[in-house]
């Protein structure tokens, strides 16, 4: 019941960020959504992915509010209201249809099959000696993953270097 | 803008003064117990990240880039994907990649797990000092900007 | 079953942002919203019914645990969020920096 309450709250502070039109209530607005999100974490029994989430929801709001802070936000008025509305409901229509179709083939609510977890539950601490089962997944049973994810990270970091660097760029006005 | 030293006012200086040493404790205690209690190397690692963002946004740009230059930074960066990987390839050892050839120890002791603490570590300096990084980009920007109008 | 809806209807709040906002924050916001849903929905595949966190305890043996596989992608993922929301944010300032706008439908130069 309270984990409905909690989505609840997620899916209101989302519409009021979507819906509102100063930009820096948007941001805090998606901000609350994330810590709403950390508490379903660790009502779902997720200490771990609860502490990731709440200390990246923090450093997310930074990097945003960085972006948005200090620039005139021109008053966005649409032209076409109509279409665009109608072209985005058919394409969310589109979406639910399949999501209608994925739906049918989950299992229930709390009765996950756990195919693969259940070998790694059973053998992580003879294995890994973690006491942690997540902890050993990641860096031990599927490392390859974390391996991928630091490439993405370098890959990230190196982005953003390149993107907002100043030497080397062709000045605009001559 | 009375005085010319960078960086918020007084008493945001003294309180971060007296809370930035536990935060980065705190997260050197989460990248060390990720194998025994929730957390881990990302969380660990986006705290460190934090506490060294808390003294840039409290006294200014300078005085963090003092404790960590961004040649530093990139240096430690390379440092953590190299162990990591370095770490991978040690696994050749026994076997395979990424195999555990450590001694495994008693479980529920700091000193268990084989690599996993080891990965912990490597994982923690990259996340880290790469968010540290893009941070240090993103303002690094915007006071250049202000100083060239 | 009301929580995979809910949690649906929350990926379908982002879609909608993404697709009919002309801002760009705005559309940062909404893709935001969708990889928080996307990351909810695996979690709550792999919650059970009165389950216990995947951390092992010291003398009792636990054996009622929720399913630690989906946590251990998520964890992965939550980060890699976090550096490509930092990269479009970049990308937006370059923007706003050429531009003078956020407005995706004023940047024509980029058309063609």
């Amino acid at each position: 019941m309270e984990l409905q309450l909690i989505l609840l709250f997620m899916i209101l502070g989302a519409v009021i960020a979507v819906e509102i039109e100063d930009l820096l209530s948007s941001v805090i607005a998606v901000g609350a959504v994330g810590l709403g999100l950390s508490l379903a974490f660790l009502i779902l029994k997720a200490p771990d992915l609860a502490i990731t989430q709440l200390v990246v929801e923090i450093l997310c709001l930074i990097i945003l509010i960085r972006a948005t802070i200090k620039k005139d936000l021109p008053l966005v008025k649409d032209g076409r209201w109509l279409f665009n509305t109608l072209s985005t409901l058919l394409f969310i229509a589109f979406f639910l249809i399949f999501a209608y179709f994925a739906l049918r083939e989950l299992p229930r609510f709390g009765y996950p099959l756990m195919r693969v977890a259940k070998g790694y539950i059973s053998s992580g601490p003879e294995k890994t000696g973690a006491a942690n089962i997540v902890a050993a997944i990641i860096l031990d049973f599927r490392a390859y993953d974390t391996l991928g994810e630091a490439t993405v990270l370098f890959t990230a970091v190196m982005g953003v270097l390149a993107v907002m660097r100043k030497i080397g760029r062709i000045k605009d006005e001559k | 803008m009375k005085s010319k030293e960078k960086g918020m006012t007084l008493i945001v200086k003294t309180v971060t003064r007296l809370t930035v040493g536990l935060i980065l404790l705190y997260g050197i205690y989460i990248v060390l117990h990720g194998h025994l209690s929730p957390g881990g190397g990302f969380a660990g690692g986006v705290i460190i990240a934090l506490s060294f963002i808390h003294l840039m946004l409290a006294f200014g740009r300078e005085t963090a880039l003092k404790k960590l230059s961004q040649a530093r930074a990139s240096i430690l960066e390379s440092l953590g994907a190299i162990m990591f990987l370095s770490i991978a390839v040690l696994g050749f050892l026994g076997g395979y990649f990424f195999l555990n050839f450590l001694f495994k120890g008693k479980p529920f002791n700091l000193f268990s797990a084989g690599i996993i603490p080891l990965c912990n570590i490597a994982i923690s300096l990259k996340v880290g000092v790469g968010l540290f990084t893009i941070f240090v980009v993103l303002v690094l920007f915007k006071i250049l900007k202000e100083d060239n109008e | 079953m009301s929580e995979y809806l809910l949690c649906l209807f929350l990926f379908c709040i982002g879609l909608y942002c993404v697709l009919r906002k002309r801002n760009i924050i705005k559309i940062i916001i909404g893709l935001g919203i969708i990889e928080y849903a996307v990351n909810l929905f695996f979690v709550l595949v792999g919650y059970r019914i009165h389950g216990r966190a995947p951390i092992l305890a010291k003398e009792q043996k636990i054996l009622n645990m929720v399913d630690p596989l989906p946590q251990a992608l998520v964890l992965t993922a939550i980060v890699i969020g976090l550096a490509v929301t930092a990269l479009i944010v970049a990308i937006a300032i370059r923007i706003y920096e050429k531009y003078g706008t956020f407005d995706i439908t004023k940047i024509r130069r980029l058309r063609g």
